[in-house]
């Protein structure tokens, strides 16, 4: 599924945009021009990585500063353990898509207990 | 360097050992650590282990499938360091010869005098104090926190979710004024009586009382704290928070200059060659700060080992980089409260964002109009940017 985004215009380069789809997506725009989308959830936490220090090709969680490489979802260090998805994105016409991932989410145990259904 | 033992295998301990790998250190690396636990993390404890939605494998710092190819010591304790022969002595006798060595002890809480022997009294800093502190709390009850810091405030917080009657006595007149200072740290402590907890400040404790009905084999219980204004607070359990000291008495007479932890340069080394200290042991030179800071946040135990590590590599021979601004986070009552810098150099603090009453701040910090440090509540975002730039302006 593609979905539009916000126009490249509208996200200057150190920026990020959340999609509000379920689970919400971000798209980075970096200093270096390029753009990438990722899942907005940190994998540790409840924390919107949009909210993040985006540094290079990387945005360090807000909340306790796991980085997460935006080319492949890798995470460097604890506290959190898995990746993040990441999505394809294509600019036409001026706008930005992302073409949503059709991997399983790695959402956080808080999140995901939700989800299903759990009592967390 | 041939063989080097990283003392303290908790958070800073393991960054060490992952550093040492990441930057090349190939030789005999040993982690020795007096828990018996694989390294795990911290915060959950006052949090959501404690409110029991995190469970124990939840907590291990580890991935799965990590191999840093060391020597785990664990549920053993260093005893000593002996600089001429370069050993490192485990308490049960044993001996670790080394080239290089990391010290990250850590801290331990403090205790109450006069508490020993009580059932019913908890301090907070490892799995098994946490695991223990829930069992109790699972009971319900009236619970006294003594301390209005982070950790007191982070278990009234949780233990009041749970369903607890809670109050939480501080000595000071304003908790937290130190880390945040007086303004800040009344805004933030006044979460405790938003949610009907109750807040004493400005009052010590002058003992505990309980014990009377000893049964045989069992050991008496807290039944109230005392305090020095002759009041009683009735208590089923207490905590006790007032603070950690740092966990270097074995260093003592090893030549490590220890002055509150171990004295370090900006980039981890000590007064001994080969060794360097990291984590919520060492008391770090912090250039921003022109003076010596121990630093006990989860995220300097985490990146600082990046640098003293390069150094102990080095023989010493790198230049440190300036360290970021120190951070850390609490979660309280459902607010995410977020601080970096040091709020002892500021003259002036002001809300830049939000509202005091909906507790949702912003707040910078200043030092003759320059921006030294910056508290958010529930403003990720925004406390990012703030914090980014501190980073830029100080570096
Ligand atoms: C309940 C709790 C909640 C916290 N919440 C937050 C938070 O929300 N945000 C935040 O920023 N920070 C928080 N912290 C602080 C953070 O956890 C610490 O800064 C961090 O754990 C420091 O790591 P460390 O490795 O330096 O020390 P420690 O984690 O204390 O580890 C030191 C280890 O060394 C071992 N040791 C000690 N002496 C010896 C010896 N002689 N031989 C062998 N081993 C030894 C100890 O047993 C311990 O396992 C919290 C701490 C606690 C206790
Ligand atoms: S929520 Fe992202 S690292 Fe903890």
């Amino acid at each position: 599924m593609k979905i539009p985004v916000c126009r490249l215009a509208d996200l200057p380069r150190g920026e990020a945009f959340r999609l509000d789809i379920d689970p919400p997506v971000s798209v980075f725009h970096t200093d270096d021009g390029e753009i990438f989308a990722i899942d907005d959830t940190c994998t540790h936490q409840d924390a919107s990585l949009a909210d993040g220090w985006l540094e290079g090709c990387e945005v360090e969680c807000p909340l306790h500063a796991s980085k997460f490489d935006l080319r492949t979802g890798a995470v460097d260090a604890p506290p959190a353990k898995r990746p993040v998805r990441t999505h394809e994105v294509v600019v036409e016409d001026g706008v930005i898509h992302v073409r949503v991932s059709t991997d399983a989410p790695n959402l956080p145990p808080c999140l995901a207990a939700r989800l299903t259904g759990g009592s967390a | 360097m041939r063989a080097v033992a990283v003392v303290g295998a908790s958070l800073a301990g393991l960054s060490a050992a992952r550093s040492l790998r990441k930057q090349g250190y190939d030789g005999r690396l040993v982690v020795i650590g007096d828990e018996r636990h694989r390294p795990y993390d911290r915060p959950p404890l006052s949090k959501e282990f404690l409110a029991g939605t995190l469970d124990e494998a939840d907590l291990a710092l580890e991935a799965d499938d990590e191999e840093l190819g060391a020597e785990w010591l664990l549920g053993t304790r260093a005893a000593g360091l002996d600089r001429g022969e370069r050993v490192v002595r485990l308490a049960d006798g044993r001996k670790v010869r080394v080239d290089g060595l990391v010290i990250a002890t850590g801290a331990a809480a403090r205790r109450l005098p006069g508490a020993e022997g009580l059932a019913g009294v908890h301090v907070l800093r490892t799995l098994d104090d946490a695991r223990a502190l829930r069992d109790e709390l699972a009971r319900g009850g009236r619970l006294v926190v003594i301390g209005g810091g982070f950790i007191g405030a982070e278990v009234a917080s949780t233990a009041h979710a749970l369903g607890l009657d809670v109050t939480v006595v501080e000595a000071a007149p304003t908790p937290l004024a130190g880390p945040l200072g007086a303004a800040m740290g009344g805004i933030v402590s006044a979460l405790h009586t938003d949610h009907g907890v109750r807040l004493l400040c400005g009052v010590g404790v002058k003992g505990l009382s309980g014990g009377e009905h000893i049964r045989r084999g069992a050991r008496g219980s807290v039944d109230a704290v005392l305090l020095e204004d002759g009041r009683s607070i009735p208590a089923d359990i207490v905590v006790v928070g007032v603070g950690a000291r740092p966990c270097v008495e074995w260093l003592e007479g090893s030549g490590v200059e220890l002055d509150n932890g171990v004295k370090c340069g900006a980039d981890g080394r000590t007064s001994l060659a080969g060794v360097v200290a990291v984590g919520d042991c060492a008391n770090w030179y912090d250039p921003r700060a022109g003076a010596h800071r121990r630093v006990e946040h989860w995220t300097g135990a985490r990146e600082r080992p990046d640098a003293a590590v390069a150094t102990l590599l080095a023989g010493g021979a790198v230049e440190p980089g300036a360290p970021r601004p120190p951070y850390f986070w609490s979660d309280q009552y459902g607010v995410k409260i977020q601080f970096a810098g040091h709020a002892a150099g500021a003259d002036s603090v002001a809300v830049e964002e939000g509202a005091v009453d909906d507790r949702n701040v912003l707040a910078v910090y200043r030092r003759a109009g320059e921006p030294v440090a910056v508290l958010g509540m529930n403003q990720p975002r925004l406390f990012t940017r703030w914090r980014k730039r501190l980073a830029a302006a100080t570096s």
